[in-house]
């Protein structure tokens, strides 16, 4: 069992059963937010200030402040487009599994942080992005807005009040860069999910060129808990600049993978060791990443960081997903590397030559030095090729997550490259070696 | 309004176009409803996407057929050749692959009679490496038809594809 000292509210409903239903989530308080809103009548201004105080910090990678970021919606009075919310929920970054947990065990969770967060910014209509592969997370939350409807949670004027919201399913159809914001609204709008340089921003430009919030579905999900306790109380949890828990989904070579539900700024050691039992085995820690494949490798040596945004970047890497990948010593970095690297080459939109280009060579690059054809050259090679994808040189981020764990790797594990290099194979005696070449088409291919 | 010919609409058996005739209400422009269709299309019309299937789509959304072939191949759900009655889906991502990945992708091989991106002889199966697949905390994992099998070993792999027809 998960040693769980502190405070939980994001999963505590998950392990009723039944935590599904409308009715198990009712009798939890589920709703109970949005209903005080609707009956006691507050400002759609209030609820952004709640949000804004509370120092909510955005689930789905990039960590910004969630009630500033609804604060970009243009004032409504005075710019009368339709304007949406896009949830999104695209989950693919390598590792990451959480907001899974959330939309198949407590989807009126979501829907409840949906209707606030359109409430206060004055939207009418929502679109769950769901990753194509998510079959059973889907049929979860398609069946609980059908509840909500007829419990009058969702439509034409909810729960007696004037404020009426639409909220609509769409599946996406397993591409990693839709869940990039502007490839995801492309995606949705029934083309290609070729991302969008920006400038414009979604709040002025967004969907169908109106304005536009993206959100992640744990940032939603922790709204109407926010609404229903306060800011102090989210405050109480986490660090001062990043408040409240957070879901850390731990994979790899641990004894108790799953996702577990933690305060922000927790050691990573513990959330290692307490929730994940520890490395598995009896084995000994070789390498970590702390939130998805995006944010690079970090060495055995730093598994006492807090889990937080500014410690994570202090030391170069990032709180991404918060999605923990452990690598125990039986592992070859070199080989994971070239997994994430030929994962970034399969999804680069190809938009950019940078990336489009510097996936395929890190890809190949990284493939011959595990394969013992490496050069001590290669190793600088990787980390000039990684310099000229990022940051800020491509239209979106795809290319700084796959520069990110290049450098960490040429940085952290410079001498596991070297010997591989010199040994002429990859030292790691149980590594399977180079990995699999990335598929090139994405149709299937037949036998003639 | 859009206007639909008798031809392509015959293409498209009535009950889809019902469906995305509705589906269309979901979204100020109609060619929203594109990806959610060709899914519902892959669904019901032999599990690939043929070229008179995209052909018939691009009819309902007054689309170049050559617009709606760019869209689905952008995506890898889509098929756009012919596959096999089963489509077996092995996650060869990170997480996986440190939980012994490569074993349940050799074992699906075996058990299949299929390589990598290919097809049973007697098409019962076709196999495919995929990406991560949100499955990471119970690794490994396979998906046979889109349903997800987690945390299972070789042995487990024979039991899942020998059980099907
Ligand atoms: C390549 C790429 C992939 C991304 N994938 C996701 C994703 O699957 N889910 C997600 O919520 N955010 C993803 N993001 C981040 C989104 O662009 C966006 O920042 C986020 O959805 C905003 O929500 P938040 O402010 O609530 O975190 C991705 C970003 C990039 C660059
Ligand atoms: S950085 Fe890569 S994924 Fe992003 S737009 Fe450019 S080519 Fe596409
Ligand atoms: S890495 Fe295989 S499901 Fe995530």
């Amino acid at each position: 069992m998960t040693r769980e000292s502190h405070p939980t509210y994001l999963l505590d409903r998950t392990r009723l059963h039944d935590s599904h239903t409308l009715d198990v989530h009712r009798k939890n308080d589920g709703y109970r937010a949005l209903e005080t809103i609707l009956k006691e009548g507050h400002s759609p201004e209030q609820v952004i200030d709640l949000i804004k105080n509370s120092g909510l910090r955005g689930r789905g990678g990039a960590g910004f402040p969630t009630g500033l970021k609804w604060s970009f919606m243009p004032d409504a009075n005075k710019d009368r487009r339709a304007r949406y919310l896009v949830v999104n929920a695209d989950e693919s970054e390598p590792g990451t599994c959480k907001d899974r947990v959330l939309m198949e065990e407590d989807p009126h969770g979501l829907i409840e942080g949906i209707l606030i967060g359109c409430y206060a910014m004055r939207i009418r209509a929502a679109y769950i992005y769901v990753r194509g592969e998510y079959r059973f997370a889907y049929d979860r939350v398609a069946a609980a807005i059908e509840e909500a409807r007829r419990a009058n949670l969702l439509g034409k004027n909810i729960l007696g009040s004037t404020f009426s919201c639409e909220i609509w399913m769409h599946k996406g159809a397993g591409a990693y860069i839709c869940g990039e914001e502007t490839g995801l609204m492309e995606s949705l709008e029934g083309k290609r999910g070729h991302p969008r340089p920006k400038p414009p921003f979604p709040a002025g430009f967004g969907l169908w060129g109106q304005p536009t919030t993206v959100n992640n579905v744990e940032t939603l999900f922790n709204v109407p808990f926010i609404l229903d306790r306060g800011a102090e109380w989210y405050q109480s949890m986490g660090t001062e600049n990043s408040p409240g828990n957070i879901l850390i989904a731990i994979s790899g070579h641990v004894e108790r993978p799953g996702v577990f539900e933690v305060p922000l700024g927790i050691s990573a050691r513990e959330v290692l060791e307490d929730c994940a039992g520890g490395v598995w085995k009896g084995r000994r820690l070789k390498a970590w990443i702390p939130g998805g494949s995006s944010t690079g490798f970090l060495p055995a040596s730093e598994i006492g960081l807090a889990m937080d945004h500014e410690s994570l970047k202090n030391a170069r890497s990032m709180l991404g997903t918060g999605a923990m990948i452990i690598l125990d010593e039986t592992a070859c970095t070199v080989r994971s590397m070239e997994i994430l690297s030929r994962f970034y080459e399969h999804e680069s939109c190809g938009q950019c030559s940078q990336c489009r280009e510097g996936t395929q060579w890190l890809t190949q690059i990284l493939h011959r030095i595990e394969n013992g054809q490496g050069r001590m050259e290669d190793l600088d090679l990787l980390s000039s090729l990684a310099s000229g994808m990022a940051p800020g040189k491509t239209i979106c981020a795809l290319a700084d997550a796959a520069a990110i764990p290049t450098h960490s790797l040429v940085r952290h594990f410079r001498d596991e490259l070297e010997e591989h290099v010199r040994r002429g194979c990859c030292p790691v005696p149980s590594s399977p070696g180079p990995a699999a070449a990335p598929p090139r088409s994405p149709s299937v291919e037949v036998k003639a | 309004m859009h206007e639909v010919t008798h031809e392509t609409r015959n293409n498209l058996p009535p009950t889809l176009v019902a469906e995305f005739t509705e589906l269309c209400t979901h979204y100020p422009e109609r060619r929203a409803a594109l990806i959610p269709a060709l899914h519902r299309c892959q669904e019901e019309l032999g599990g690939w996407l043929s070229p008179e299937t995209l052909e018939a789509v691009a009819g309902f959304f007054e689309l170049e057929p050559v617009e709606v072939f760019g869209v689905a191949s952008f995506y890898p759900m889509f098929h756009l050749r012919p596959r096999g009655k089963h489509l077996v889906s092995v996650c060869h991502n990170i997480s996986c692959d440190l939980r012994g990945a490569q074993d349940i992708l050799d074992e699906a091989c075996k058990a299949s009679g299929c390589t990598p991106g290919g097809t049973s002889d007697d098409g019962r199966f076709t196999l495919v490496r995929v990406e991560c697949q949100g499955a990471c905390t119970s690794a490994p994992m396979l998906a046979l038809d889109g349903v997800y099998h987690e945390g299972i070993t070789p042995e487990d792999v024979h039991r899942i594809l020998g059980g099907v027809q």
